[in-house]
């Protein structure tokens, strides 16, 4: 269905088109000179940018492209992270087969959060998310001799050939885009129009004949794979998990992230992350309160700029000509 | 599970009871889940913790406790949630922000240590009921669940403020139309929910004790019981609580460090059947 599109066009590589393509490949090319150009703290930021970015980009497949906003994805994440750290240090798991158990677990939580959650939408979808993604930070919690409760876990989770700043943010890096890749052509392909569909008339797709709990279910479950892949690169980028990493604060710095970046824009989730950390970095230098600032930006974003950071550049630049 | 532990789950249903019963009655009329009512309920029981330990007096703790979140309630609503009318999304994500606010404001003026409301003289000690000592605090926490309930029930159903929310329930525009300023109600149903989840803090910062994130832990158990009573209804709210009170007691009497779990299991089974909960009604 989309080969003879594809060659309808002009010429596409990898299925952008050439000034995409060209655009893509400038943005990773300027990313990965970055540890040149940074202090080694710096890059530790960057990094941190691009796995929150993946995080706000896999709620993004669900928010901007399903229609549902899900505030369990930092639970989903978290998981990964405790359960990567868990495999290290308490089971002597190499690094990648702790990463592969970490998304492994994650995308079974994710399947069971979807099972739940494909029969629900608008607010009665954030509520079970929220219920859900609570219900796994109160376990790890008071799961005391798995989880190290309060005090969290520690672990040598990062392989050897990754210690320094820049070999792991190069490593991330090119995670992210395998990610964003990945998901682009996700949220592109015919699943992912049917998708849309679904966001734009449920009732209507269903009368097509499409089967939309299965496809939600899908979606959510290929979401909450992509949070936990976030999550895993969370716990090998700390060394260190504790329930804030579960807590509803991630949850909803990630669909912070994904808002202010704009929904649906999809990469818009780096360039949120990146608003949202710097913001994180400059406010606690000089203060402690960054939950309390965290909740006045978010109450600013939603009364004055819904439609996000991307997406206001965008009406503002459209509305200069008149 | 002996009487002990029942009474256990029941004192426990009734204060959910209480914090839930605000949190449906907005979310029922104005369609505004608000997720900073478990914040609510946390500032209320500081505010009464401070206000019982200085005066004495738990009922001026009470009174105080409800007056103050009452006009958090007001400023929230009038202040914030105005500019997002008719968004839910919007509406939902603006109180969680507040909700991290007030969260971090109490964690300024009250610090990071658990606090625990002075109980009155009278309700110290305990009563022999079916043939357990019982402590009377808990006692009076089930009474008073059961009265917000009666109050509740008639205050909607037998008065004319209760027939606007019940219409406003169900047809918020045609009220308007038919010449009722429906913005009034809305105001004081928001308020009335503040207050009671005011009141909660103070009820349950009485047995459960204060601490930074008690609030998160009693928003999940009101949303749990708001899932299965039902948005909106009076007696889902009821049979909710007294659900997710029975079966967290119950959880923590078999598996202690999974108590969660146990009330993740029947909400599960009932969304697979009833979507809307037990009493909720498509609009």
């Amino acid at each position: 269905m989309t080969i003879p599109q594809a060659q309808s066009r002009t010429r596409s590589y990898a299925g952008m088109s050439g000034p995409a393509a060209i655009t893509a490949l400038t943005a990773v090319a300027a990313a990965a000179m970055l540890p040149v150009l940074l202090s080694n703290y710096q890059v530790g930021l960057a990094t941190e940018v691009l796995i929150f970015g993946m995080l706000a980009m896999s709620i993004d497949v669900l928010a901007g492209f399903a229609g549902r906003t899900s505030l369990g994805h930092g639970a989903i994440f978290g998981v990964s992270s405790y359960v990567v750290v868990y495999a290290t240090a308490q089971l002597g798991l190499q690094p990648p087969a702790a990463f592969a158990l970490g998304v492994v677990a994650a995308t079974l939580v994710a399947a069971v959060f979807a099972l739940l959650a494909v029969r629900t939408s608008g607010v009665y979808f954030l509520l079970l998310t929220l219920a859900l993604g609570m219900i796994v930070w109160g376990i790890c919690l008071r799961w005391t001799q798995v989880t190290g409760g309060e005090n969290g876990m520690r672990g040598d989770v990062r392989p050897a050939s990754l210690l320094t700043h820049a070999a792991f943010y190069w490593a991330v890096l090119a995670g992210a885009v395998a990610v964003s890749y990945t998901l682009w052509r996700f949220v592109r392909s015919p699943f992912g129009l049917t998708l849309r569909g679904i966001r734009d008339s449920e009732s209507r797709m269903r009368s097509l004949g499409y089967n939309v709990s299965v496809h939600l279910f899908i979606g959510f479950t290929v979401s909450g794979a992509f949070a936990g892949v976030a999550g895993a690169l969370y716990a090998m980028f700390n060394n260190f998990v504790s329930p804030s990493t579960v807590a509803l604060a991630q949850s909803v710095e990630g669909v912070l992230m994904m808002i202010a970046g704009g929904v649906g824009t999809l990469f818009g989730g780096f360039v949120g992350a990146a608003a949202i950390i710097m913001l994180e970095n400059v406010v606690s230098a000089h203060t402690e309160r960054w939950l309390m600032v965290l909740g006045t930006t978010f109450i600013l974003i939603m009364i004055f700029a819904p439609e996000g950071i991307v997406g206001k550049l965008r009406v503002m630049l459209t509305r200069k000509p008149r | 599970m002996n009487i002990f532990q029942l009474l256990n789950g029941l004192t426990f249903a009734a204060l959910l009871f209480v914090v839930a019963s605000g949190f449906t009655l907005i979310f029922g009329l104005l369609r505004i889940v608000n997720l900073a009512h478990g914040a609510l309920y946390l500032f209320g029981g500081y505010v009464g913790f401070t206000l019982a330990t200085r005066t004495g007096s738990f009922v001026l703790g009470g009174i105080g406790a409800m007056i103050a979140v009452a006009a958090i309630g007001f400023v929230l609503d009038q202040g914030l949630l105005r500019f997002v009318r008719g968004n839910e999304l919007r509406q939902v994500l603006l109180s969680l922000g507040f909700a991290f606010v007030l969260n971090d404001l109490a964690l300024v003026i009250w610090g990071g240590d658990s606090f625990t409301v002075p109980i009155p003289q009278a309700l110290r000690g305990g009563l022999r009921v079916f043939g357990v000592f019982y402590p009377s605090y808990r006692l009076f926490v089930l009474a008073t669940g059961i009265f917000v309930f009666a109050a509740l029930w008639l205050l909607l159903n037998r008065t004319r403020l209760g027939a606007l929310i019940r219409a406003g329930v169900d047809d918020a525009e045609m009220v308007e139309a038919s010449g009722v300023n429906i913005r009034r109600v809305f105001l004081v149903t928001f308020l009335l929910g503040s207050a009671l989840a005011g009141l909660g803090g103070l009820m349950g910062g009485a047995f459960l004790s204060l601490y930074p994130s008690a609030d998160a832990e009693i928003l999940v158990f009101s949303l749990a019981v708001v899932i299965i009573g039902g948005r909106g209804s009076l007696v889902g709210v009821g049979v909710g609580s007294l659900l997710v009170g029975l079966l967290n007691t119950l959880g923590q009497v078999m598996f202690p460090e999974l108590a969660y779990f146990v009330i993740f299991g029947p909400m599960a089974m009932l969304l697979a059947f009833r979507p809307l909960g037990l009493f909720g009604r498509a609009t």
